[in-house]
């Protein structure tokens, strides 16, 4: 059977995939109930960081620890715009990711000389810090925060149309446009450019690509990606310091390491992961002992020895460390084979 | 003899480094193994002092077997390398860089006697103690990494190109020195060189190393005199 | 211009603990090449071990002692049990260069999880061992307390103690030895991997006296230091990541720099001024005020 000419086209099929995918997604939205759909809302949400920080290191080799930094930019961004402009919510969510993406910027021009140790501490830098500015300056809200409504869906969807079904409906479908958007980059000149700098940066120069150049640019993008990531974060419970707390910068790049980060693809899996722990977390601490302490940190020693087992045993993802695994078990077959 | 290696095959992921070389160094000998870039010289020196893992083959000092060991037990054996480079650590004084070659041993008095036997060896160096080793000249930096290898003790020294980047005179200085360390004190040297008139004058045997295979070896006076060797390998 | 001295002397004060926990993060990298973020987590937990023992006996100077040295402890097992492993195993592909990051990254969200689990997250008032009303002069209180004093004092034994056995020692000639060239240091017989761990260990000692130093007076809780560990880490590369002098210089400079922010110009330029230093050093003078040659691209 031969496909039709319009599928022939890997752009157009990616596209219709995606689609596909976003349809798949709403009717499984439909059918559950209110609680898995606001987890599914944050598991897109967690997709889409986890997207952002592979996007980084995995396409540009720079380990960046500070990504619920930008996350807060963004939230606070879209807080802002919402409450200051009250734009159609489309505008408030495009301002929030072009605001984070100059922030990325700016910090990228900084960014793109350092590199190993030094970045990683930086952005652990500022990840700590960058959320505690807002008890400093007024119409950031303090601790409480501010709040990001962006409204109740449109009456035509009827009744019963909750509103955490509404925040999944956005979530989803920004983060399938997002994930869409960053293919694209990945298969385009750009995304090639970044990956040879990642693998061989003196090599990568003398093809002409300009690594730094490229360095500030993947640090663009991603945090875009990662701000859209927050201000959906933030609509979802509260723009506020303790909602961008360094565990959620750990708990990106735990999902990110989980996802192998070196694909983006790989990133559902750690979205996943994400929200089964704390679940985990809860079922433990109901059978073992009702104490808070269990239930606040046994989600933190989960991700932590997650971390630390998948470094060790499977440093470029499980996922990744299984595909090698049958590669050689193939290569064996055939060996004997022959 | 004390040095004995035996077909040794050394790899550098895909590539061959030494492709099975076999020879024996005598006690109180000095051997000269001489070859061009990429010959396999340096390698054959770090696998010997234990910093490179042989692939297949032998390595035995003083009738026991050595391959694979690490280089910090080698020491403790009689065994001191100056490897490639002049090799001394810039950071730390000249006083520091001697103390490091006998630290091993934990024993200040012997330590001091030994440091003390060097800068008599290396007057200059006793002018220096307390300057770090980064203002030294290259010929000094030399005699620094030649003296820290003399303080622990060696029964067996190896160096790699002595003679690298220094003017003439204080080539044939160290040369002068080397052969001493051979002459009066006995110690079994094995002289890696690009230069090979300078290294096969002073030593008594010589190995010719080719792309990871020994393609002559013999007495020192031999080898120069074969004219074969002397076109293809000896650079005259 | 008492205000002056009074800024500076807070300053000195808390920039001795910086220097602390620079110290302890400067001799992980300098045998290990990592900037170990569990350092965070290794001072918490050596500082919730220190509160305890303080309840228990009620001896300040017996907590300090055995949390020193349970800090320690604590260096040589992460260093022998993880860090060794993990170099071993995780020593090629795409990950590898920021795998011993994140593993010091997972290791600090298992050690504040676990202390979480012992003491709750609860914060805990750690009651200084000695006054922390400022001393008078005159009819002038000061803000620089007793507190301050034993501060600076048992910083600088620390630090004399440290600078005594890397200048005086054969066993600091090791040390620095290994951290400069450890190949030179293995020909000459020194075990480079017995120093690594010695390494971490004062490491863990440092950290550990830095926790202690800077809880009193103050809530603790499982994430009560992360910001030392970065006002450290700042300091550290203001000295350079590679100077053991630097980090205690850096320590300084940050702390009496911050101590001036502060006073002249509020607590909201606090975290921005470190930041901003953070960013300017490292683009403006990336060895560091103290470092050797070399770039930071590596």
């Amino acid at each position: 059977m031969h496909s039709p000419k319009f599928l022939k086209n890997p752009n157009r099929r990616r596209l219709l995939f995606f689609i596909f995918l976003g349809w798949l997604l709403l009717l499984i939205g439909d059918r559950v109930d209110e609680l898995r759909v606001y987890q599914g809302a944050l598991i897109a949400i967690y997709t889409l960081a986890i997207g952002s920080v592979i996007l980084l290191t995995g396409y540009s080799g720079q380990l960046s620890i500070g990504h619920g930094a930008f996350m807060a930019v963004g939230a606070y961004a879209a807080a802002l715009t919402q409450i200051y402009f009250s734009p159609p919510i489309i505008i408030t969510f495009l301002a929030a990711v072009i605001i984070t993406a100059i922030f990325g910027a700016l910090l990228g021009g900084g960014a793109a000389r350092l590199s190993g140790p030094y970045l990683a501490g930086t952005t652990l830098a500022l990840a700590l810090g960058l959320p505690t500015l807002a008890n400093q300056f007024e119409f950031l809200g303090g601790e409480t925060g501010l709040s990001f409504d962006v409204g109740f869906p449109p009456e035509r969807y009827g009744f019963d149309f909750t509103l955490y079904k509404w925040f999944f409906w956005i979530a989803a479908l920004a983060t399938l446009i997002m994930f869409w958007v960053m293919q694209n980059i990945l298969k385009s000149r750009y995304g090639r450019a970044w990956k040879a700098g990642r693998s061989n940066q003196a090599a990568a120069e003398l093809l002409g690509i300009h690594v730094g150049r490229r360095k500030v640019l993947a640090f663009t993008v991603s945090a875009g990606v990662a701000g859209l990531a927050g201000a959906l974060l933030g609509m979802i419970s509260i723009v506020s310091p303790s909602a961008f707390p360094l565990s959620l910068s750990f708990a990106i790049i735990t999902g990110a390491v989980l996802a192998g980060l070196t694909s983006l693809a790989g990133s559902i899996l750690g979205g996943l992961t994400l929200v089964i722990i704390p679940e985990i977390a809860e079922a433990i601490s109901k059978n073992v002992s009702e104490s808070e302490a269990v239930s606040a940190n046994v989600p933190g020693l989960i991700t932590g020895v997650l971390l630390i087992l998948t470094v060790l045993f499977a440093p470029n993802g499980p996922a990744e460390q299984w595909h090698h695994h049958k590669e050689k078990k193939k290569l064996k077959a055939k060996s004997k084979g022959s | 003899m004390t040095l004995k290696v035996e077909r040794l095959v050394v790899e550098h992921g895909a590539i061959r480094a030494l492709d099975g070389i076999s020879f024996e160094v005598d006690a109180g000998s000095l051997a000269a193994v001489i070859g061009s870039n990429g010959a396999g010289k340096t390698t054959l020196l770090r696998t010997i002092s234990g910093l490179k893992d042989a692939k297949l083959g032998k390595i035995f000092w003083k009738d026991r077997e050595i391959t694979g060991m690490k280089p910090e037990d080698l020491v403790r054996r009689g065994l001191a390398h100056v490897s490639e480079g002049k090799s001394v650590i810039p950071e730390l004084t000249v006083r520091e860089n001697l103390s490091l070659g006998g630290i091993w041993r934990n024993n200040k008095s012997e330590l001091e006697e030994s440091i003390g036997e060097v800068i008599n060896l290396f007057p200059r160096l006793g002018e220096r103690m307390d300057q770090r080793a980064d203002t030294l000249s290259g010929g000094e930096r030399q005699m620094l990494a030649i003296g820290r290898a003399l303080a622990s003790k060696p029964e067996l020294l190896l160096l790699d190109e002595p003679s690298l980047g220094l003017a003439p005179l204080v080539v044939e200085q160290i040369f002068e020195t080397i052969s001493q360390l051979c002459r009066q004190q006995g110690i079994t040297i094995i002289l890696v060189e690009q230069n090979a008139m300078g290294a096969l004058a002073i030593a008594d045997t010589g190995i010719i190393i080719n792309l990871g295979v020994i393609v002559a070896q013999g007495d020192a006076g031999s080898l120069v005199a074969d004219p074969a060797l002397k076109s293809a390998y000896l650079g005259y | 211009m008492q205000q002056l001295i009074n800024t500076l002397l807070i300053g000195v004060s808390i920039g001795s603990i910086y220097a602390l926990m620079a110290l302890a993060l400067v001799l992980v990298w300098r045998s290990t090449r990592v900037v170990n973020f569990a350092q965070a987590g290794q001072a918490i937990l050596s500082t919730y071990i220190a509160w305890e023992v303080v309840n228990r006996s009620g001896s300040f100077l017996m907590a300090f002692i055995l949390a020193v040295a349970i800090g320690g402890l604590i260096g040589g097992l992460v260093e022998s049990g993880l860090m060794r492993v993990l170099l071993k195993h995780a020593n090629e592909g795409p990950v590898a260069a920021v795998a011993p990051v994140i593993a010091t990254l997972g290791l600090l969200a298992v050690i504040r999880a676990v202390v979480g689990l012992i003491w709750t997250n609860e914060g805990k008032r750690f009651e200084s061992p000695v006054s922390t009303a400022g001393f008078v002069i005159g009819d002038a209180t000061l803000p620089f307390s007793r507190l301050n004093l034993l501060i600076i004092v048992t910083a600088a034994v620390v630090m004399i103690i440290f600078s005594i056995i890397f200048q005086k020692t054969n066993l600091g000639l090791a040390l620095r030895a290994a951290a400069y060239n450890p190949e030179i240091a293995r020909l000459s017989g020194v075990r480079v991997a017995t120093t690594r761990t010695i390494g971490w260990i004062f490491a863990g000692a440092a950290g550990a006296v830095a926790g202690i130093l800077v809880s009193p007076n103050d809530s603790l809780t499982p994430n009560s230091l992360d910001t030392l560990l970065v006002f450290g880490f700042v300091a550290a590369v203001i000295g350079g990541l590679e100077s053991l002098i630097g980090a205690v210089v850096g320590g300084l400079v940050l702390g009496v720099g911050l101590s001036f922010v502060l006073i002249y110009l509020g607590t909201s330029l606090i975290f921005p001024t470190t930041f901003v230093v953070l960013v300017l050093i490292l683009l403006l003078k990336p060895a560091g005020l103290f470092g050797a040659k070399g770039a930071r691209s590596a």
